[in-house]
């Protein structure tokens, strides 16, 4: 449990590393996550959400540095897609964070989704963890482009930004539901273009009305930024900040963090009950089961009810 | 499940072409890896640090500008500075023969020049990092 201690007292190549062993799973992460957990729950975790191309990354860089202009430390985890064909990956939030590069009170972090879905890998839940065990004051989180149904950021992060860009849709688009109800703060941005205005607009609509999804009292803002050069971000980190004091101050803290573990643990058994099945009745009386089940001979629910009886 | 291959392709150096270290990174990525690209002008310390942080088996750095014999051992030299000795370095780009050798003796892993055919490349990467 060495890589633990290192990673706790700063070395920053254990980190890296305990973050890989977590990411792959298996025996060794467990019990490193064990080791961590009485070291969480002091960061602010808070995520970045929205379409592609709508300047995650630019936000990013852009909090992280302005962060750090306050002292605070920053852990950043940026998540990409890995490709269903061939399980590569391409990674490429780092270039837009560059000017992060040498700063130690800085840790950045690439991953892949590995298959899953909803905007996150099934691992970064605990790479946040660990980060947030080894003294990162905030962690950020920035999703993969992420439309209408990528809503899993909501149930990871304390605090949601979710980003639009001008000219990406109507009005209608911003009505679905998802990605707008788990917005505790939503910003346009590229605001130096036109159509911003109506795109904050159109969000207005649709979030003042959508509001009961949220807690209580606390009343999303729009803001505009450009944060290719920096307007507006001071707004969204005061934005934050205020989520944050809100979340406090009003006993929300204590109920997300409530759902969040729930949602986790929930997560977590159904992953360990499915793996615990598969070993039991074994790849080859599965197999069975799919082709019985493509021949017509017996329907899905029939075979779930026998399989779990074993 | 087998560990996953990391690798990060990098250009250091200043000249602005990173067509190549695109084609090889999507090569890469159709090779099955998680391949971090880090864009244009990186500081041989960026790389390093980069590297560090993603905790990768390989790098690769594109180098155009003929100012390889100074940005590599930088990098090799980082790289042993921080104990990342087992990262496997790969050189693309326009390296004459005799520097090749030279930068093959200060232990990267493979030169490529122009023209190579990326699925022989990222073969040849694969069977480099599994190596260990």
């Amino acid at each position: 449990m060495d890589l633990v201690a290192e990673a706790l007292e700063g070395n920053r190549y254990a980190l890296a590393r305990l973050i890989s062993l977590v990411e792959d799973d298996g025996a060794e992460a467990r019990a490193a996550l064990t080791a961590l957990y009485p070291h969480t729950g002091r960061a602010h975790l808070v995520g970045v959400t929205g379409p592609p191309g709508s300047g995650k990354s630019t936000l990013v860089n852009e909090l992280a540095k302005q962060l750090r202009a306050r002292e605070t430390t920053v852990g950043i985890v940026a998540v990409d897609p890995t490709s269903p064909f061939t399980g590569g990956a391409l990674l490429g939030d780092r270039v837009r964070m560059r000017d992060l590069a040498g700063d130690p009170g800085i840790f950045i972090r690439s991953m892949a989704t590995r298959g899953s879905l909803g905007g996150l890998a099934q691992a970064t839940n605990d790479v946040v963890k660990v980060l947030d065990a080894a003294d990162f004051d905030l962690v950020l989180i920035e999703t993969v482009g992420a439309g209408q149904s990528e809503v899993e950021i909501a149930r990871t992060a304390h605090t949601t930004v979710v980003l639009e860009a001008p000219g990406l849709g109507d009005e209608v688009q911003a009505l679905k539901a998802g990605m707008m109800e788990i917005a505790d703060i939503l910003v346009v941005n590229k605001a130096d273009r036109p159509g911003a205005a109506h795109t904050a607009r159109a969000l207005e609509m649709a979030i003042r009305r959508n509001a009961p999804a949220n807690d209580g009292r606390w009343e999303p803002p729009i803001l505009q930024t450009v944060a290719l050069d920096g307007r507006g971000v001071p707004e969204v980190l005061k934005a934050i900040e205020a989520h944050r004091e809100h979340l406090e101050t009003s006993g929300v803290w204590v109920k997300r963090e409530r759902m969040r573990v729930e949602a986790e643990l929930l997560n977590v058994l159904q992953r360990e009950l499915l793996e615990g099945l598969r070993a039991r009745v074994g790849e080859e009386h599965l197999e069975s089961w799919v082709e019985r089940i493509a021949a017509r001979e017996v329907d899905v629910y029939t075979a779930v009810g026998e399989l779990c009886q074993r | 499940m087998t560990e996953q291959l990391r690798v990060l392709i990098a250009k250091p150096g200043l000249d602005g072409h990173d067509r190549g270290a695109k084609v090889i990174a999507r090569a890469l990525r159709d090779a099955g890896m998680e391949v971090i690209y880090t864009g244009l002008r990186q500081t041989p310390e960026m790389i390093v640090e980069s590297a560090l942080q993603e905790d990768v088996d390989g790098i690769g750095l594109s180098i155009l500008s003929g100012a390889h014999m100074t940005l590599v051992p930088r990098v090799m030299e980082g790289l042993r500075e921080m104990g990342l000795e087992h990262v496997k370095v790969f050189v693309g780009g326009i390296i004459p023969a005799e520097d090749k050798a030279e930068l093959e003796e200060m232990g990267v892993a493979g030169v490529f020049g122009p023209g190579s055919n990326t699925e022989v490349v990222s073969a040849f990467v694969r069977e480099q990092l599994l190596e260990g």
